[in-house]
C-alpha cells in the first residue's frame, strides 16, 4: 500500500532516519527493488497488470523522499542562518569622495554656456609685458587707469628689463588671441588675475572670465543679448535682468557697466527680479586702436569685450559670502560648497549643480 | 564729486526732481553712488515762536517757555538757554523727535516739577554748527509752523557721482549740468564771466622755465583783500561737497575748483620772495605741503617757486610756507595748465593725491585759464574786496581744435542704436561739438573725445542705453560644435578624475614665501611691490601651497588631508601647467573591522599619480620610474615618472622629513607632482577604435617566484618577463614579497593568452624556460 509507504516516509525525523527508509525501500534488498525484480519472475500478463503499480509506487516513494529530504535541507539551512545574524547598522567602510573647487566648476559652467554660443577658450600668461597688460589696451604710461589698477610689479631679472606685472585683467588674452588666430574671433579667456589690494572683499588674487568677439557687423546690441543670454543661462533663471551704463575703460569705446537685477530670497540677495541693481561686469565695443594692437584693419573689424569676476559669479550663484575662503583650501569648507566629480555641467542637464 | 541740488540749479534750469535728476545722471554715464537729503534727519523741526518765557520755579537756570509752533495749542517748554525770551523765533522739536546732535529722542517729561513738551534746539543739537551758547534766533519773518529746513534752504539733496576718469569736463558742476541739458533735463544757463580790468601791472613777475610740464601760467595779484570766514551760501555749498570751509580765499579756489573743475592757487604775496617761477624740481629739493608733510621733489616734476624756495608742487598741492591766512592783504593767483602726464607720473611717485591733481592728470580745459581767473577774481573782489592787478599771461594753454570725419551711420552700425541723424547733430550740439557738415570739432573740454568711436558713445549714451536693442549673435546651423582644445579636456578630466579619487581641489596662492620657494630651487620672479613677506615671489612648485593648506586643516582637527591643486608653476622660461596633490593625516582611520588607522605611503601617492597620468593620455604603460625626484623628497622613497630618459612628467614619494621643520609640513605626508604640459600629445586618432573579438580560449596563469639580488627594482623583474613572450603573455601581476634566508622573493601571476589553438604542455614548458631565463639575466633565481 503506497500510502503506508509514504507514511514510513512522513515518519521519519531526521535525514538519517530518511536514509534508512530509503535504503529499506529503495536499497538493493529493499522491499520496492524486491518487487521490481519479482516482475521478471512472472508470467507476461500479470507482469502487465503488475508493472505501471510497482513502477508508479517507486515514483511516488521517489518523489516523496526528495521532497522530504529537501524539507530536511531547508529547516536545517534556516536554523544554521538564525545563527549568522550580524548587525547591519554598524558602519559600512569609510568610502572618500572629493570635491571640484567651486571656480572651476563654474569656469566649466561659462565654457559650456559659451560652447553653445560658439564661443571657444583661449588662454595666456599670468606673467605679462606691460605692453599686453596696458599700453596695447590704450593704457599708455602714466594712464590714470594704469594707476588706478593697483599692479603687481615684477623685479626685472637682468638689468635694464622693462619689468614685467602680473596681468591685472584677463584682457591681456585679447591681443594674444587676435594676433595669434586672427579675425573673427569668438573667445572667452578664463583665468587667475591680480591686483595689490586685500581687505574683507579684495584679495589679492582672484579670477576673471573674459569674453571677446571680434567680426565685421558686431554692435553693442549684439554685447548686449550676449549677456543676458549669458546671465540668463548661467544663473538659470529667466527673470534676470540687466541694464547697461555707459562707463569707460580705456579699451572699449563705447564703454558700458552692467548692473544686474537683484532680489531678496529668505533675506539673501539673489540675481533675478528687481528690487535693486548691483554692478556685475564692465564691457564694451573693443577700441579702434586696441583693434589695430591685435593687428587688425579696425576699418574692417569691430567687436566686442566683456569682463568678470568668476569667484564674484560662484558667489552671486551658489551663496558664499567670503572671498578668502575660496583660497583658505580648508576642506570644511571644499566639502560644503565644492563639486562632487560628475557634477558636470551640461546644456541637457543644466549647468548648475 | 559731490554738489547739491540747489549748487547744480546754478547752472541748470529745471524743475525736474532730484530723484529724476540721479536717474539721468546714471543712465548717461555719471553714475550715483549715492543720493542723500541732510534736511531728512531735520524734517520734523518747525519754526516756533516763544509766546512767554518765566523762571522756573525750582531752578535758576531753567526757563518755562510758551511756545507757539503753529498747531494752534500754546505748547509749555522747560529751556536752559539763556538767550530764550519772549517774542523771539526759533527752531522747536516735539516729543518723539530725534535730536541728532545729543543722539537722543524727545519724550514728555516732567523737568523738577514741570511738563516739557518738546524742545527749542541749539545749531550743535541739531549739526548745523558748533555753537551751543543758545538756542538758535531766526528773524522776525520766519514763518512759524513752517518747517524748519525748508525755510533756511537746508533742504538740498546731495548727489555724489562716480566720474570715470576720461570726463575731466564733470570734475565741475558745471560740466555736469551740461551733459544733464543734453539729455533733456533743464536748460544750461548762460556762463556769467566777469570783466576784470586791472588797475596796476601785476606785481608778482611770472617766468616758465618748464614749458613741458607747465606750458601756461595765468596770474594776477589782488590788493587788499579782507580775509575772514566766506558768506553762508559759499559754505553751505562747499559742505554739501563734503569740503570744511577754512577761509574766504581758500573757500573760493575750491569753489572754482568744484565748480567748473578748474583749480587754481592763491599765494600770500607777503610770503613769497621775488617772482613765481614754473621749474623743474632739482634734484632732491623738498617742499612742506598744504598736507603737512615734507615731500622730496625729483626733476621731473614741475614745481612753483619764488627766488628763495618751492610754494606749490604743480598741479597737485600748495606749500605751507606761502598758504593765505586770515592775515593775508595781498595775494596772487596762479590758473595754469600742467600737463597730464607729468602730474599723474609725480602724483603716483609722490603717493600724494588732491582735488587738484585729479583734474589735471584727467586733463583741465585748456580754453578755461582766462575765464577761469576771471571767475576766480570776481568772487574775491565780491566777497574779500580788494583791487585787481592786470592780467600776467605766460605760455600758451595746448588749445587743440580737433576735427573728426563722422558717418552718423556709425551710431547703428557700432552702437546698434537707430537715431536720426538731426538728433544726432543736436545731441552733439548740446554737448558743445561744432558740426559743419561731416566734421565734427571737438570742444576744448572733451580730451576723451578723439575718434568715431567716441561720437557714437556720446550719442548712444544721451540717447539711452536703454534703448540699445538686444540682438541675437548669428548662429551657425546644427548643434554647436566642440571649442575646448586638448589640453583642456585633459584638465578637466583630470580634475574629475582626482575628485573622484577623494581628493578636494584647493585652490592656493600663486605668489610665496621667498623661504619657501628657496627650499623648492628658489624663484625666478620676485614682486617688486608684495602686499607681504608671505606673498612675495612666483611658487616654483605646488607643493608648499598645498603643505600650508594641509597644515592649516590638521590644526583645525582634521584627520585626514587629501588636497590636490591644478595650476601654473612660474619658472624662468614661461608657465607650467601643473598639478599637484598631498596627503597627510590618515589613510584610513581606526575602524571595528579594519583595526588600527593605517597612514599614507609613497605608493598611495604613486597610485594617484598614475591614476591622474592616465586621465591626462599619458601612455602609462611606457612610464619608468627614476630615484631621482630631487631634495624636497624622501631621498630613498620618492621618484620620478619619465617617459623615455628625458620626459619626466612626474615626482611622487614622501615628502623629505626636513620639511616638517622648514615648512611645518605634516609628519609622513605623501605628495605628487605631474608636470601637464610635459605629457606628450596621443597620437591623433579616429574615432573608431581598433578591431577586437574577445579571443575565444580561456587564459591560464602559471605563478613564479625568483630570488632576486636586493637592488633588484622590481618593476625590471616585471618587464623582463613580460618581454620573454610578449605574444602570449599579457600580464605579469606581482602578488607576493618577503625576504627569504636566501635573499629576497618575489612572486608573480603570469597569464598567458592562447590565440587560436590551446597551449600543449609544451609550449607551455618552453614559455617557463625563457621566463626563467629573462629572470636570471638580471640575477634571478628561480625558487624551487
Amino acid at each position: 500500500m503506497p500510502d503506508a509507504l509514504l507514511d514510513r516516509i512522513a515518519a521519519t525525523r531526521d535525514l538519517q532516519e530518511l536514509e534508512s527508509v530509503r535504503v529499506a525501500l529503495l536499497g538493493k534488498s529493499g522491499e520496492i527493488t524486491a518487487k521490481l525484480k519479482s516482475l521478471g519472475t512472472m508470467d507476461p500478463d500479470a507482469r502487465a497488470a503488475e508493472a505501471p503499480k510497482i513502477h508508479a509506487e517507486r515514483e511516488a516513494v521517489t518523489t516523496a523522499i526528495a521532497e522530504r529530504k529537501a524539507a530536511f535541507e531547508t529547516a536545517e539551512l534556516d536554523r544554521r542562518l538564525a545563527t549568522e545574524t550580524i548587525d547591519l547598522s554598524l558602519p559600512a567602510p569609510d568610502s572618500v569622495s572629493g570635491t571640484v573647487h567651486p571656480v572651476s566648476q563654474v569656469m566649466d559652467e561659462l565654457a559650456e554656456i559659451f560652447a553653445d554660443l560658439g564661443f571657444s577658450v583661449a588662454e595666456g600668461p599670468e606673467i605679462e609685458t606691460q605692453w599686453y597688460n596696458f599700453t596695447a589696451l590704450n593704457m599708455p604710461e602714466n594712464h590714470p587707469a594704469r594707476a588706478m589698477q593697483d599692479t603687481f610689479y615684477l623685479e626685472p631679472r637682468t638689468p635694464g628689463e622693462e619689468p614685467y606685472v602680473l596681468r591685472t585683467h584677463t584682457s591681456p588674452v585679447q591681443i594674444r588671441a587676435g594676433e595669434s588666430q586672427g579675425a573673427p574671433i569668438y573667445v572667452i579667456a578664463p583665468g587667475r588675475v591680480y591686483r595689490s589690494d586685500s581687505d574683507a572683499t579684495h584679495t589679492p588674487m582672484f579670477h576673471q572670465v573674459e569674453g571677446f568677439v571680434i567680426d565685421k557687423a558686431i554692435t553693442l546690441g549684439h554685447l548686449k543679448w550676449t549677456l543676458e543670454t549669458f546671465l540668463k543661462a548661467f544663473f538659470e533663471r529667466d527673470d534676470v535682468v540687466l541694464r547697461m551704463r555707459p562707463s569707460y575703460f580705456p579699451f572699449t569705446e563705447p564703454s558700458a557697466e552692467v548692473d544686474v537685477g537683484w532680489s531678496l530670497e529668505k533675506g539673501r540677495r539673489v540675481v533675478g527680479g528687481c528690487e535693486g541693481w548691483m554692478e556685475v561686469l564692465g564691457s564694451g565695443m573693443v577700441h579702434p586702436r586696441v583693434i589695430a594692437n591685435c593687428g587688425l584693419d579696425p576699418d574692417e573689424w569691430q567687436g566686442f569685450a566683456f569682463g568678470c569676476g568668476i569667484d564674484r559669479l560662484a558667489m552671486l550663484k551658489y551663496g558664499m559670502d567670503d572671498l578668502r575662503a575660496f583660497f583658505d583650501g580648508d576642506i570644511r569648507w571644499l566639502k560644503h560648497y565644492g563639486f562632487r566629480a560628475l557634477d558636470v555641467p551640461t546644456l541637457s542637464g543644466g549647468v548648475g549643480a | 564729486m559731490k554738489f547739491s541740488l540747489e549748487w547744480l540749479k546754478q547752472h541748470l534750469d529745471t524743475n525736474a526732481s532730484a530723484e529724476e535728476i540721479a536717474d539721468k545722471l546714471t543712465a548717461i554715464g555719471l553714475e550715483v553712488e549715492e543720493l542723500s537729503n541732510p534736511a531728512e534727519a531735520l524734517a520734523p523741526f518747525v519754526v516756533a515762536k516763544v509766546l512767554t518765557a518765566d523762571k522756573h520755579p525750582q531752578a535758576d537756570k531753567l526757563q518755562v517757555l510758551t511756545v507757539d509752533a503753529g498747531t494752534g495749542e500754546p505748547i509749555q517748554v522747560v529751556c536752559g538757554a539763556p538767550n530764550a525770551h519772549a517774542g523771539m523765533l526759533g527752531v522747536f522739536g516735539p516729543p518723539g523727535t530725534y535730536i541728532p546732535g545729543t543722539d537722543l529722542t524727545l519724550k514728555v517729561a516732567a523737568i523738577r516739577g514741570v511738563d516739557s513738551r518738546g524742545m527749542m534746539c541749539s545749531s550743535r543739537e541739531l549739526e548745523l554748527g558748533d555753537d551751543h551758547s543758545g538756542i538758535i534766533e531766526l528773524p522776525g519773518d520766519a514763518p512759524v509752523g513752517t518747517a524748519y529746513t525748508a525755510y533756511a534752504g537746508l533742504d538740498d539733496p546731495v548727489f555724489d557721482v562716480a566720474v570715470t576718469p576720461n570726463r575731466q569736463d564733470c570734475m565741475g558742476v558745471r560740466g555736469i549740468a551740461r551733459d544733464l541739458a543734453a539729455a533733456g533735463i533743464g536748460r544750461l544757463k548762460p556762463l556769467p564771466v566777469p570783466q576784470i580790468e586791472g588797475s596796476f601791472p601785476c606785481p608778482v613777475p611770472v617766468r616758465i622755465e618748464d614749458p613741458e610740464g607747465c606750458p601756461a601760467f595765468f596770474g594776477r595779484a589782488v590788493k587788499g583783500v579782507k580775509n575772514g570766514p566766506s558768506p553762508e551760501w559759499l559754505q553751505r555749498r562747499l559742505k554739501s561737497a563734503g569740503q570744511r570751509p577754512i577761509s574766504a580765499l581758500v573757500d573760493i579756489t575750491n569753489y572754482v575748483m568744484l565748480d567748473h573743475g578748474r583749480p587754481a592757487h592763491a599765494y600770500d604775496i607777503a610770503k613769497l620772495s621775488g617772482g613765481l617761477t614754473a621749474r623743474a624740481a632739482k634734484p632732491g629739493e623738498t617742499v612742506l605741503a598744504l598736507n603737512e608733510k615734507e615731500y622730496r621733489l625729483e626733476p621731473y616734476m614741475t614745481v612753483i617757486a619764488d627766488d628763495r624756495q618751492v610754494h606749490d608742487i604743480g598741479g597737485i598741492m600748495g606749500g605751507e610756507d606761502s598758504g593765505v591766512s586770515d592775515a593775508t592783504a595781498d595775494v596772487m593767483l596762479e590758473v595754469a595748465y600742467f600737463t597730464p602726464d607729468r602730474i599723474a607720473r609725480t602724483g603716483q611717485a609722490l603717493g600724494l593725491t588732491s582735488d587738484a591733481r585729479s583734474r589735471f592728470e584727467r586733463g583741465v580745459d585748456p580754453a578755461f585759464l582766462e575765464d577761469g581767473l576771471a571767475i576766480l577774481t570776481g568772487l574775491i573782489i565780491d566777497i574779500c574786496g580788494g583791487e585787481p592787478s592786470a592780467l600776467e599771461r605766460i605760455g600758451h594753454p595746448p588749445i587743440e581744435q580737433r576735427t573728426i570725419r563722422f558717418d552718423f551711420g556709425r551710431t547703428k552700425a557700432l552702437g546698434g542704436i537707430d537715431v536720426p541723424e538731426a538728433r544726432q547733430r543736436e545731441i552733439l550740439a548740446s554737448l558743445g561739438f561744432a558740426l559743419d557738415g561731416a566734421e565734427v570739432t571737438v570742444p576744448t573740454w572733451r580730451r576723451d573725445a578723439e575718434g568715431p568711436a567716441d561720437l557714437v558713445e556720446e550719442v548712444a549714451r544721451i540717447t539711452g542705453y536703454d534703448q540699445v536693442p538686444s540682438t541675437p549673435l548669428d548662429r551657425a546651423p546644427g548643434v554647436a560644435h566642440p571649442t575646448a582644445t586638448r589640453s583642456q579636456l585633459s584638465e578637466r578630466r583630470v580634475r574629475r578624475t582626482a575628485a573622484a579619487r577623494g581628493l578636494d581641489e584647493a585652490v592656493t596662492w600663486s605668489f610665496i614665501s621667498e623661504a619657501e620657494a628657496n627650499i623648492f630651487g628658489g624663484s625666478d620672479w620676485v614682486l617688486a611691490n608684495p602686499i607681504s613677506e608671505e606673498l612675495k615671489v612666483m611658487r616654483p612648485s605646488l607643493l608648499p601651497g598645498l603643505i600650508a593648506a594641509a597644515r592649516r586643516n590638521l590644526d583645525r582637527g582634521a584627520d585626514s588631508v587629501r588636497l590636490f591643486e591644478i595650476g601654473r608653476r612660474y619658472l624662468g622660461d614661461r608657465e607650467h601647467p601643473t598639478l599637484a596633490l598631498l596627503l597627510a593625516g590618515d589613510r584610513t582611520r581606526r575602524d571595528w573591522q579594519s583595526g588600527k588607522a593605517v597612514r599614507f605611503t609613497a605608493f598611495d601617492a604613486k597610485a594617484g599619480a598614475l591614476a591622474l597620468l592616465e586621465a591626462a593620455g599619458a601612455p602609462v604603460d611606457n612610464l619608468q620610474v627614476h630615484p631621482d625626484a630631487g631634495p624636497t623628497w624622501h631621498p630613498g622613497r620618492s621618484a620620478t615618472l619619465r617617459l623615455g630618459p628625458k620626459t619626466v612628467v612626474a615626482s611622487f614619494g614622501e615628502l623629505h622629513p626636513g620639511l616638517q621643520r622648514t615648512l611645518d609640513a605634516p609628519a609622513g605626508a605623501v605628495a605628487a607632482e605631474l608636470y601637464l604640459d610635459a605629457i606628450p600629445a596621443p597620437r591623433a586618432s579616429s574615432r573608431a577604435r581598433s578591431a577586437y573579438a574577445p579571443p575565444a580560449l580561456q587564459a591560464i596563469s602559471r605563478d613564479f617566484a625568483f630570488v632576486v639580488p636586493a637592488d633588484l627594482p622590481a618593476d625590471a623583474l616585471l618587464r623582463a618577463i613580460r618581454g620573454a613572450d610578449k605574444a602570449a603573455i599579457t600580464a605579469v601581476r606581482l602578488f607576493d614579497r618577503f625576504q627569504t634566508p636566501d635573499g629576497l622573493s618575489l612572486a608573480c601571476e603570469v597569464t598567458l593568452q592562447p590565440a587560436d589553438k590551446s597551449f600543449t604542455d609544451e609550449q607551455i614548458s618552453e614559455i617557463s624556460k625563457r621566463i626563467v631565463a629573462a629572470a636570471e639575466k638580471l640575477g634571478a633565481k628561480l625558487r624551487t
